[in-house]
C-alpha cells in the first residue's frame, strides 16, 4: 500500500461510529426505493426480468460491507493555523483550509442523524470547491468545533 | 446641459471630485433617468407613433372604419380629447416619476464605506466597505459617451453585489475613482489637486464632448501615459482567424457543402443565414471588445480598457487578482500568441469580449506582452529579479531547489518543453500513460509569492496563483493514479474560468507540495496588506 496518500506525523479525529448506523439505513431504504421502482417498471412495461434484481442486490451489499471502512476513513486534524481533512478509500481526498479562510461554518441534522445524536458540520470558504463537509459529529463535538473554529478563524481573519 | 451644485456633474475637475467623496451625500447627473430609462421611453413612443402612422393618416383622410379597434372605439365616441388626457397624465407620471427616483437616489462616499440609497416606493440602502472593493469599473455606454456620462461602478466580491453609480459626467466619474481608490488604499497622503480640467480642453459644451470622446481611455495624470501592450489591427484580426470557433465553423461550412454535393438537396442553406448571423455577432462583439485595448499599471493596481463605442476602463487594485491564466490553443502556436485571464471575486456587470463576464485580460500578445502584463498583475512574482524582496511572499525552507528565479519559471513555464532540472517538479516518466504528450511539461513550482503549475504540451498553459489569495488546498487519488503512483492536487481560489489543478504528479511530490502549500498559503495570508494596499507607505 505504498501508493496510498498518507500525511506523516499526527493522529486523525475520527468520526463517531454510530454514523455507521446512519449510512447503513439510508443505503437500504434507497435500496429498497430503487428495487420497488424496478419491479414497478417491471410489471407495467418489461417483461418480468427476474435476473435484475441480482446486480441491485450485490451493489447494495458491497455498499454495505465498505460503509464501516468508509466511515472510518473520515477524519480531521486541527493543526495550528489550518483545519486538516480527509475521507475516501478508493478515491482519497485531503483538504487543508487555513482558519483565516473560513467564511462561515454551517451545522445540518437531519431527521435520522437527529435521532443518532449526530451532526454534520460543513465548512464554506470564499472558493466553491473547498467542500470540506465532516458528518457524523456528535451534537456537543459539533457545537464545540465550530465555536473554536470561529473563534480561531477570527483571530486569523484575513480578507479575501 | 443643467448645473446644479449637488450633482455629479463636475467637468471642471478635481474639485468636483473631492466634493463628491467628502461623505456627504450627493445625487446623481441629472440626465441619469433619461439615460438609464429614457431611451427605452422614447423608443417605445417611436414603435407606437410608427404602428399608428396610419390611423394618423386616417384622421386625415376618413375611410371606412374598422370596428373592434380601440383607437376606432376612441375616434367612434369622440374621446379623443380624453385620450389625450389619458396620454398627457401618464407622460406627467412617468416624469414625475423619473424626477424623483433621481432626487430620491444619493450616493456618499465616506473613509470607510459608500453607500448608496435609492428608490420611490421600495428603499434601497447599499454599503459597500472600500477595503473589500474587488474593482472599479468605468463603463461609458456609446449613447450616454455622446452625452459626456459615464456609469461608475464598485465591484464587491459575491453574486451581484456591485454598487453602481449611473450617471455621473465624464469627468466626475474618473476623478471620483481617483479619490475613492485613495481613501480605500489607506494612504494617508493628500493627493495634490493637479487634475485640473484635463479632458475640458475646449470652452464649448461641443468641443469638450469631442475631446472627451476621443481622448484615450487612459487618463493622463492618474496612469503612465502608455499602455504596456500594443494590440495591433492585425494582430486582433489574425487571433480571431485563428481561435476555435474559426475551426468550428469552417467545419460545419465543409459538412454543409459535402451534404449539398452529395444528396444535391439545399435544405442545409436554411441554416446558413441564423448561422452566418450568429457568427458575425460573435465575430464583431468579440472585434469590438477588443478594439482601442489597453492595460496600465497605476500606484493604485492595474487599469485595463477596451471598447471602440462603448468603452470600459476598469481599475483592479493590488491583491484582487485570485489566479492568472496564461494559454496558447494550438493554432496560436505559429506565430507566438498568448492570452490571459484571470479568477476575480467580484465581477463587472459589462460583458467581456466572449460575452461571458468579463475576466480575460489581455485578448492576444506575443512573449514580451505577456511577460509586461505578469509583471503588472504580479509584481512580487518577478520582484526577484530587480533584487528586491517581495512583501507577501513566503517560501517552503525544505526545498530550496524549488525556489528558482521567476524570471526562469516563467519563460521555462511558457515554452520550454520540460526535462528533469527546469525549475518545476514534472511528472514522473510513468505518467506517460495519462499525459501522453505533456508530462515532461506537467509539473508545479513554488516561487516567491507564488504558486505555478504548468501544464499542456499542445495546449499550453501556465497557471498562476497569489500565495495570498489561496483559499484551500486538497489532494486526490482515485483508482486510476494509486497503482502508478501519482496523485492530483487541486489549488482552490475563487471561482472563474480557471481551475488551478495539476493531476498526474508523483505521490511523494504530491504530498510534499500540499503541505508546503499549505503552509505558505497560511503565512502568505497573515502578512498580507493589499486590502489596504498603500497602508504601508510613510506619511506625507
Amino acid at each position: 500500500m505504498a501508493e496510498r496518500l498518507e500525511l506523516p506525523d499526527g493522529d486523525w479525529q475520527r468520526v463517531s461510529p454510530r454514523l455507521v448506523v446512519s449510512e447503513y439505513v439510508s443505503t437500504v431504504v434507497s435500496t429498497a426505493v430503487f428495487a420497488i421502482v424496478v419491479t414497478v417498471g417491471m410489471l407495467l412495461f418489461w417483461p418480468p426480468l427476474v435476473w435484475l434484481y441480482i446486480p441491485v442486490g450485490v451493489i447494495a451489499l458491497i455498499a454495505l460491507v465498505i460503509i464501516p471502512r468508509r466511515v472510518r476513513s473520515i477524519g480531521y486534524r486541527l493543526r495550528d493555523d489550518d483545519l486538516l481533512f480527509r475521507r475516501g478509500i478508493l478515491y482519497q481526498r485531503f483538504v487543508a483550509v487555513p482558519y483565516g479562510r473560513m467564511q462561515l461554518v454551517d451545522i445540518n441534522r437531519g431527521p435520522l442523524s437527529r435521532m443518532l445524536n449526530l451532526s454534520e458540520l460543513k465548512f464554506v470558504t470564499a472558493a466553491a470547491s473547498t467542500g470540506v463537509t465532516i458528518p457524523g459529529l456528535r451534537e456537543a463535538d459539533a457545537e464545540t468545533l465550530r465555536d473554536r473554529l470561529v473563534a480561531l478563524a477570527e483571530t486569523r481573519r484575513a480578507g479575501l | 446641459m443643467t448645473d446644479s451644485p449637488s450633482s455629479g456633474n463636475g467637468t471642471s475637475g478635481s474639485g468636483a471630485a473631492a466634493h463628491l467623496a467628502d461623505g456627504e451625500w450627493h445625487r446623481l447627473h441629472p440626465a441619469s433617468p433619461l439615460l438609464k430609462g429614457g431611451i427605452a421611453l422614447i423608443a417605445i413612443l417611436g414603435v407606437v407613433l410608427a404602428n399608428m402612422r396610419e390611423r394618423i393618416f386616417d384622421l386625415f383622410v376618413p375611410t371606412f372604419p374598422q370596428e373592434g379597434d380601440p383607437v376606432d372605439y376612441i375616434v367612434n365616441h369622440g374621446l379623443i380629447g380624453w385620450a389625450l388626457v389619458a396620454v398627457a397624465v401618464v407622460l406627467i407620471v412617468l416624469i414625475i416619476g423619473f424626477y424623483a427616483s433621481w432626487r430620491m437616489h444619493l450616493f456618499r462616499i465616506t473613509d470607510e464605506v459608500v453607500e448608496v440609497r435609492s428608490g420611490i416606493l421600495f428603499r434601497t440602502n447599499r454599503k459597500a466597505r472600500l477595503d473589500r472593493i474587488q474593482g472599479i469599473n468605468i463603463i461609458r455606454p456609446f449613447f450616454a459617451r455622446l452625452f459626456g456620462a459615464a456609469k461608475l461602478e464598485i465591484n464587491q466580491a459575491g453574486q451581484d453585489a456591485n454598487v453602481q453609480l449611473s450617471y455621473l459626467s465624464s469627468g466626475a466619474a474618473d476623478n471620483l475613482r481617483r479619490e475613492i481608490l485613495r481613501l480605500a488604499s489607506g494612504t494617508r497622503e493628500t493627493r495634490a489637486e493637479n487634475a485640473a480640467a484635463s479632458a475640458a480642453a475646449g470652452s464649448s459644451v461641443i468641443e469638450r464632448r469631442v475631446s472627451e470622446f476621443l481622448a484615450p481611455e487612459l487618463d493622463p495624470d492618474a496612469a503612465p501615459p502608455e499602455s504596456v501592450v500594443k494590440l495591433d489591427l492585425g494582430r486582433l484580426i489574425g487571433s480571431m482567424a485563428l481561435s476555435g470557433s474559426t475551426v468550428f465553423l469552417l467545419i460545419v461550412v465543409a459538412a454543409a457543402i459535402a451534404w449539398i454535393a452529395t444528396t444535391g438537396n439545399f435544405l442545409a442553406l436554411l441554416f446558413a443565414i441564423p448561422g452566418a448571423i450568429g457568427f458575425g455577432s460573435y465575430y464583431v462583439r468579440r472585434f469590438t471588445k477588443s478594439l482601442r485595448y489597453s492595460i496600465a499599471g497605476t500606484p493604485d493596481g492595474i487599469r485595463v480598457g477596451f471598447g471602440l463605442l462603448s468603452t470600459s476602463n476598469e481599475t483592479l487594485p493590488p491583491g484582487r487578482i485570485h489566479s492568472v491564466q496564461v494559454s496558447q490553443p494550438l493554432l496560436w502556436r505559429g506565430p507566438g500568441w498568448w492570452e490571459i485571464k484571470v479568477n476575480r471575486a467580484g465581477h463587472s456587470s459589462t460583458k467581456g469580449a466572449d460575452g461571458q463576464a468579463n475576466t480575460t485580460i489581455l485578448p492576444v500578445g506575443d512573449r514580451n506582452d505577456v511577460r509586461r502584463v505578469l509583471e503588472l498583475m504580479l509584481p512580487e512574482l518577478l520582484a526577484q529579479a530587480s533584487g528586491d524582496p517581495a512583501p507577501g511572499g513566503s517560501t517552503p525552507s525544505g526545498e530550496p531547489d524549488a525556489i528558482r528565479s521567476a524570471i526562469n519559471v516563467i519563460e521555462s513555464g511558457l515554452e520550454s518543453p520540460g526535462g528533469p532540472d527546469d525549475g518545476f517538479t514534472n511528472s514522473p516518466r510513468r505518467a506517460a500513460v495519462l499525459r501522453w504528450f505533456s508530462w515532461r511539461r506537467n509539473g508545479f513550482a513554488i516561487t516567491e509569492g507564488s504558486l505555478v503549475l504548468r501544464k499542456g504540451a499542445i495546449w499550453r498553459q501556465l497557471v498562476i496563483v497569489p500565495q495570498p489569495r489561496l483559499q484551500s488546498v486538497s489532494m486526490h487519488q482515485g483508482p486510476l493514479l494509486r497503482p502508478l503512483g501519482l496523485a492530483t492536487v487541486h489549488l482552490h481560489t475563487v471561482s472563474g474560468p480557471i481551475s488551478a489543478d495539476i493531476g498526474a504528479i508523483d505521490r511523494d511530490a504530491a504530498i510534499q507540495f500540499f503541505e508546503d502549500v499549505a503552509r505558505v498559503a497560511v503565512s502568505a495570508a497573515q502578512s498580507d496588506t493589499t486590502h489596504r494596499w498603500r497602508s504601508g507607505e510613510a506619511t506625507a
